[in-house]
């Protein structure tokens, strides 16, 4: 498939992966981060992590957007749909994330609840003006890629005047999460990694533009490289990291440069500081509290808030007690470091929000590379 | 004007929907039957008029021959998608499923359940593609029920179909006898039946040349066992979950493992570009013309050589090997030289959203 092959092609891999072999000093770690759950499927659907130096460990970041979303918020959109009678919309990965008491969208469907995947906001308003009698919420959920179309939709559900659309706003920010993930305010509890470098979003850099790092290498002096989804994106990126440590720099380069500039697009940009506004602090799933890290409809756009629409107030559900996702999506653990791991919790029955999505950690490892995990007796031919 | 006793307005295909009286057994259901029904599938078993169809032992029973039997519930939405129906599909999907027991299909029962409403139109229209598929396949449908639902408690129609057929003498296929070293086939590109239909989704459409792989195998097969005879293991065909999950059925039913070769696997460039913007992965997707066969190492050359030459195996590959494996992985070697395992499909296939 052409502007897709050229991104996967196993020949290049390999000669990239000799060349990471060949640059990396065999005496140091070189532990990366990749923020992006984009980035965690690449590298264990595409069996990139075979391919790099036993030096270089990949850190599964919290960039999945399912991952980080709290019990206390999907309970809020079930309860919406189950005792407000609203259609509840949203993206197909939200709909298994396990919530309070045993449920999730996908099980608050099965108990009547008017649940419905859509592929894009624009779809809920649509539904929301072919029914003018059902309230219809959008669960929006998502990193600054996603933000854009929901601010969009609001924007275009207030001039339409559309009386029955409303938005649960869980929008999140990418780098108040790199700064809590560096700042580590809570090592005391969950331990801290020192990171050597990294992997910077893809699809979110192309919105908010690579600026916004550049705190993170000058401040903290974390070498950055935004890269790709794709494969080759990937691995190229891991050889630029590689090559910043050993020559002792820490700046922000950008590998996706096909799709990333500096500056990102000021036009989603704009439409997103017109309707949106920073939250003083937000609930991730497994980072706990993070000041100023989510978003949340300006007062002018009051009426199509779903927390305001329906009196909704939070309520913070603690995870499962012996879930680790906390520390692994800190890269403090790995997978397999927790006892739930492919005991209790697998991707059919998750417990962990890393379990969820294929772009979370748990599940990544569990669907794509736990044979590594088990001597397999015989190797093919 | 005189009396006509035995008058009976003829159905109105036109504009006419069903109705619950085609459901209730009386004049109306009985005119459905015979204005659509046995019109359609006309055969002499049909024609008994009973509500059983009775029919000869076949021959090869007394020759140690073994009947299969197998039944499956067709439930497609939409009903019409680009290269088929639930009429042809319902009549595909149990002919293969008899098929991969390594069977010839005699005959074939269909049950309809049929939503209040329903334009009789649609009724035609899919009663004759199954008409036609059972008539191209060989397959008659001897023997059926109709039912009918009210409105909003069932998806337009529902067709459930049973096919029974004789396995000859000395054939045993069966997932459970796949053993280390044998090779793994697929008789074509995979995924366009699951493309085809998810391009005609409301939410979804898309504009996509991709056509429903949707045919009876039956004839494959018998050109497979011809050519490669008791060297042909396993039979399988790859719809709900694709190749992935039959796969790992196959693994855990043989208890072994499998590698396979990601290069190797055929798929159509469209269905690689749909799936990708979908965020599907093709090896889960649904195939309804497709199936998997795991062979002795002696045999598959002229297995693979046999499945070409039949125009239902033309893009025919050899995809993979069965390994010795006690957590019967199976794994793949990805186009871009990694490896990683092919899990069984979680939930839904839900595409990504970022």
């Amino acid at each position: 498939m052409k502007y897709v092959d050229e991104f996967r092609d196993g020949d290049l891999a390999r000669r990239l992966a000799a060349r990471i072999g060949a640059e990396v000093n065999p005496a140091r770690t070189y532990r990366f981060m990749e923020f992006c759950g984009g980035h965690t499927h690449a590298l264990s659907r595409y069996g990139v992590l075979e391919l790099l130096p036993p030096q270089v460990r990949m850190i599964h970041g919290p960039g999945c957007p399912v991952c980080v979303l709290p019990i206390g918020r999907i309970d809020q959109a079930i309860s919406l749909a189950l005792d407000r009678g609203a259609i509840v919309c949203t993206y197909g990965d939200t709909m298994r994330v396990p919530a309070s008491q045993g449920l999730s969208l996908i099980k608050a469907k099965a108990r009547g609840g008017d649940i419905r995947m859509v592929y894009s906001a624009a779809d809920a308003l649509k539904l929301a003006q072919a029914q003018p009698e059902r309230e219809v919420v959008f669960f929006a959920i998502g990193f600054e890629t996603t933000t854009p179309p929901t601010a969009l939709v609001v924007r275009q559900a207030q001039s339409l005047g559309v009386r029955n659309f409303s938005v649960l706003c869980c929008h999140v920010l990418t780098p108040a999460a790199v700064t809590h993930i560096l700042a580590a305010p809570d090592a005391q509890r969950h331990g801290r990694v020192e990171l050597d470098g990294f992997i910077g979003p893809a699809h979110v850099s192309i919105v908010i533009g690579s600026a916004p790092y550049e705190p993170f290498a000058a401040g903290w002096h974390k070498p950055v490289v935004i890269a790709g989804f794709e494969p080759l994106d990937v691995m190229q990126a891991i050889l630029m990291l590689v090559r910043q440590v050993n020559e002792g720099r820490a700046v922000v380069e950008n590998e996706f440069t096909r799709a990333v500039t500096r500056d990102g697009n000021r036009a989603a940009q704009a439409v997103m500081d017109e309707v949106f506004e920073v939250r003083e602090s937000f609930e991730w799933r497994g980072l706990g509290v993070v000041p100023h890290s989510a978003l949340r409809l300006r007062d002018c756009f009051r009426a199509f808030d779903a927390e305001h629409r329906f009196a909704l107030s939070y309520q913070s559900v603690p995870d499962h007690k012996g879930c680790e996702c906390g520390a692994i999506l800190r890269g403090v653990k790995r997978p397999t470091d927790c006892k739930l791991f492919g005991n209790v919790c697998t991707p059919d029955n998750p417990v962990g929000s890393c379990m969820v999505s294929s772009e979370g950690a748990c599940s990544a490892h569990y669907s794509y590379g736990r044979f590594k995990d088990i001597p397999v007796v015989a190797q093919p031919a | 004007m005189p009396v006509r006793p035995d008058y009976i307005r003829p159905l109105d295909f036109k504009s006419g929907r069903i109705d619950m009286s085609h459901g209730a057994g009386g004049r109306a259901a009985a005119q459905l039957i015979d204005e659509l029904f046995l019109r359609a599938f006309d055969n002499p078993w049909l024609r008994q008029g009973n509500d059983q169809a009775a029919f000869e032992a076949p021959p090869e029973l007394a020759q140690g021959g073994r009947l299969v039997m197998s039944t499956d519930g067709h439930v497609v939405s939409p009903l019409f998608f680009p290269g088929g129906d639930l009429g042809c599909l319902c009549v595909h999907g149990t002919i293969n499923d008899v098929a991969m027991a390594g069977a010839r299909p005699l005959y074939l029962a269909a049950s309809f359940i049929i939503e209040e409403g329903l334009p009789l139109s649609t009724l035609r229209d899919v009663v004759s593609s199954m008409a036609r598929a059972s008539r191209e396949a060989g397959v008659p449908i001897v023997t059926g029920d109709t039912k009918v639902v009210e409105q909003g408690k069932g998806d337009g129609l529902f067709i459930t179909t049973t096919g029974v057929g004789v396995v000859p003498p000395g054939v045993r296929i069966d997932g459970a006898a796949a053993r280390p070293g044998d090779v793994v086939l697929v008789s074509g590109t995979l995924g366009e039946h699951g493309v085809a239909v998810l391009s005609q989704r409301e939410s979804l459409a898309f504009d996509t040349t991709i056509r429903s792989d949707t045919a009876a195998l039956h004839t494959l097969v018998a050109d497979l066992l011809a050519a490669a005879g008791a060297g042909v293991r396993v039979l399988r065909d790859p719809t709900r979950g694709g190749l992935a999950t039959t796969l790992n059925e196959i693994a855990r039913q043989s208890g072994v493992g499998m590698h396979i070769d990601e290069a190797a696997v055929p798929v159509l460039p469209d269905v690689e570009a749909a799936c990708e913007l979908l965020g599907l992965d093709p090896l889960y997707v649904a195939n309804e013309g497709k199936l998997v066969a795991v062979c002795a190492p002696d045999v598959a050359d002229a297995a693979l050589a046999a499945l070409r030459s039949h125009p239902l195996g033309a893009a025919a590959a050899r995809i993979g090997v069965v390994t010795e494996d006690p957590h019967h992985f199976v794994q793949m070697t990805t186009r871009f030289g990694g490896r990683r395992i092919v899990d069984w499909l979680t939930g839904e296939p839900l595409p990504r959203i970022c």
